[in-house]
């Protein structure tokens, strides 16, 4: 009985390969029989020819003459921006609105639910949709709202202060800041198996990030742009804003949406994790003498991140999707460039294939990173860390 | 009678103490709350001027802009437009009919006495079958309606019960080959899963209303069955994974015991494993069906007219344009009495089952 089941075994899975194969075998042909058709030249060439379209935002200088794997890029890039910042922020409002639901107040705890039932059960498409609208229907540039002299919002975009630093030099500066921060988070999470490292790594980790902050500071004072300030408000000059940076409605209108939507879950998650922490340790803090602000701050907050970083995890990913949205309101992120790649150049097969791939290399590092933290920072059973 | 009056002292005993207790246990957090008090009473006033006390019910655009309130007249002026999109004028009884229908499946679906493997597939595809007769017509001396035409929210809840329909089937199929013995089957599982989970859900629509045309050019579809087939799929795979956790909840001596009773592979799943794991994952899976509901609205992004493109055409044309708040408000309304009874729902479930332990 045992030697016919596994024959069977066998054979099923023969049998499955098989279909694969002959399956994926008529897929190709009728794939290429109706590229034929269409007369479609299959292959990755395309991606050195030049695009002949523009898009609405870049970080790194893009021309209608740049081929289309630049534009790629730039829709990667712009994906990751977005999406970094809206995490970020979507953190701090989470971290808000789950303080605010573990309130022992009941009116803070009410207005926390309020919060969260309104903007976790609307799509994030129509909350998109409905700040791009309030962003695009804001008073012309003319007649734009005042924040203060520094900050003025109008249908153009928002325009904010900004520094007097040309593109690249800018780009260059963000990435030594953004190297120096990984460099000092990977030290201080790294493994310290002897003392020697235990002294040595802190210390790295502090020379990571005051070298990434130098060698910031240092590439925006070679990229200022002399005759003018480090620094320039931006001021209304006929029709339009001169200096600063302007923030373009669709960037704005998706940013708020991701980070008032990703806060309402991230707050529901982070909450979940406050409720994690026992009673006792909080008792204990206080004990100690430690203040309202000391134990939230080095007690709740550090055992609660701990305990929900797996789930995090899921909503980051998640998050870093929905700049997928980008396409509803006209933001150039990587589905968006993709998509209007594909309608310019009609290599549909190739360009999917390059978004899938894309995707799933972006959403599986994040994970990865995620999961590398998590290993590193989750209590031990001692809970003493080397 | 001095019990009484020594029991109203007692903490938690009267209400209003314990609320006293709750918001003025001290100084700070007593003006924590007179402050939130205040600022709420504030917003809810602002808001109940704007949404009622000066808002425009009936009128026109002209009527809309000399009030300072909400400007329902767009939605008592336009709702058949977001409710039906661009049905024929004369059949939308149809539409709301169909709609009627859905709405009562979902909600005859909550009821314990269909969760069986017989009548609850019976009454969806009893239903859907009854919504595509009205809606398509061609019999009964119904007049012709193509799939084009439909829309609005009709369209999005059709969708939205479809991927339903056709999903759930194909996650218990993921779920149970993803934990086939061979290992080139659990492997096959595992992957597709994976993968789908690892896209935006917007990339998958685009695809499979892309793609499918050029890879296999002469399948019959039209582009509303390729999106509701990838919809299922996005939705089976997340769903097969529930239901994978809830397979797994269950003590290996439930399937052990089967086998030792000598039950084949087939009676041991469809009546011992299945029955017990989807008990167990009914409340993430009624959050799965929320989730899904509000991801219907993405097939906006490859242009089906459901209820989000309706709403967007309602104040897009012309005088109307001012209005896009209410339109949103409404919309979003809608979508929160949907999926906020959903999440309510499984709310409630998850607290019954808590009963039993």
């Amino acid at each position: 009985m045992f030697k016919s089941r596994k024959r069977n075994a066998i054979l099923i899975q023969a049998f499955v390969a098989l279909l694969l194969l002959v399956g994926g075998f008529f897929l190709i042909r009728s794939a290429q029989q109706s590229l034929v058709d269409q007369n479609i030249t299959s292959g990755f060439g395309f991606l050195w020819r030049s695009t002949g379209w523009d898009v609405g935002f870049s970080l790194i200088p893009y021309t209608i003459n740049d081929p289309y794997w630049k534009v790629i890029l730039v829709g990667i890039l712009n994906t990751l921006f977005l999406g970094s910042i809206g995490l970020v922020l979507a953190t701090v409002i989470g971290v808000c609105i789950g303080a605010l639901r573990t309130s022992r107040n009941p009116v803070m705890s009410f207005l926390g639910t309020c919060y969260v039932e309104t903007i976790r059960n609307v799509p994030l498409i129509l909350q998109a949709f409905f700040w791009y609208a309030v962003f695009t229907h804001l008073p012309g540039p003319k007649q734009a709202l005042d924040l203060g002299g520094l900050f003025f919002l109008s249908a153009r975009g928002i325009m904010m202060p900004g520094l007097n630093v040309s593109q690249s030099y800018g780009l260059l500066a963000g990435l030594a800041l953004l190297l120096g921060l990984v460099l000092a988070i990977a030290f201080r999470l790294a493994p310290r198996p002897t003392i020697a490292r235990r002294i040595a790594y802190p210390k790295y980790s502090r020379y990571a990030l005051l070298g990434g902050l130098a060698l910031a500071i240092v590439f925006l004072l070679l990229g200022h742009e002399a005759d003018l300030g480090l620094i320039q408000r931006p001021e209304l000059k006929g029709l339009n804003f001169i200096g600063g940076i302007r923030v373009p409605p669709e960037f704005a209108a998706l940013l708020t949406a991701m980070s008032l939507y990703g806060g309402a879950f991230l707050g529901e998650i982070i909450r979940a994790g406050f409720m994690s922490v026992s009673r006792g340790q909080i008792e204990a803090a206080h004990a100690l003498g430690l203040s309202g602000f000391q134990v939230f701050s080095n007690v709740r907050l550090p055992l609660a991140l701990r305990t929900v970083l797996p789930t995090l995890t899921n909503q980051y990913v998640w998050l870093l999707k929905a700049t997928t949205m980008g396409i509803a309101v006209g933001f150039a992120d990587f589905f968006l460039v993709v998509s209007t790649a594909i309608n310019q150049s009609g290599q549909t097969l190739e360009l999917i294939f390059i978004l899938m791939a894309g995707f799933l290399i972006i959403n599986n590092t994040l994970a990865a990173g995620m999961n590398f933290i998590n290993r590193r920072i989750k209590l031990r059973g001692t809970q003493l860390r080397t | 009678m001095a019990d009484i009056s020594l029991a109203s002292t007692l903490p938690g005993t009267s209400r209003l103490a314990d609320l006293r207790r709750k918001m003025f246990p001290n100084v700070l957090s007593g003006a924590v709350s007179v402050l939130g008090i205040a600022v709420t009473a504030w917003l809810f006033w602002i808001l109940l001027r704007w949404a009622v006390l000066d808002a425009v019910f009936f009128g026109t655009p002209e009527e809309c802009k000399a009030a300072s309130g909400a400007c329902w007249a767009i939605v008592t002026d336009r709702w058949r437009l977001m409710f039906f999109g661009l049905y024929p004028y004369e059949q939308h009884w149809r539409s709301a009919l169909a709609f009627l229908t859905l709405i009562g499946v979902i909600v005859l679906s909550c009821v314990p006495y269909f969760w069986t493997a017989v009548r609850l597939p019976i009454l969806w595809v009893v239903s859907l079958t009854i919504f595509i007769v009205l809606m398509r017509g061609g019999v009964f001396g119904l007049s012709v309606v193509t799939e084009e035409k439909w829309g609005g929210l009709t369209l999005s809840v059709f969708i939205f019960a479809a991927t339903a329909l056709i999903g759930m089937p194909l996650a218990i199929a993921l779920a149970l080959l993803r934990r086939s013995t061979l290992p080139l089957v659990s492997t096959l599982a595992a992957v597709v899963i994976d993968c789908v989970r690892s896209l935006p859900l917007v990339t998958i629509l685009f695809a499979v209303a892309v793609v499918v045309p050029i890879i296999a050019p002469n399948m019959p579809s039209t582009k509303l069955t390729r999106v509701i087939f990838g919809m299922s799929i996005f939705f089976a795979a997340y769903q097969a994974e529930i239901l994978r956790s809830g397979i797994q909840s269950l003590p290996m001596g439930q399937e052990e015991a089967a086998k030792a009773l000598g039950i084949g592979y087939w009676n041991r799943t469809t009546r011992i494993i299945l029955p017990q794991a989807f008990r167990r994952a009914l409340p993430p899976t009624v959050s799965q069906f929320a989730i899904s509901f509000k991801e219907v609205s993405l097939v906006i992004v490859i242009g089906i007219f459901d209820f989000l493109a309706s709403g967007n055409a309602a104040y897009g044309s012309g005088d109307w344009a001012f209005a896009y708040v209410e339109v949103y408000v409404f919309m979003a309304f809608i979508y929160f009495l949907f999926v906020f009874s959903l999440s309510r729902y499984g709310a409630h479930l998850e607290r019954r089952m808590r009963v039993g332990k």
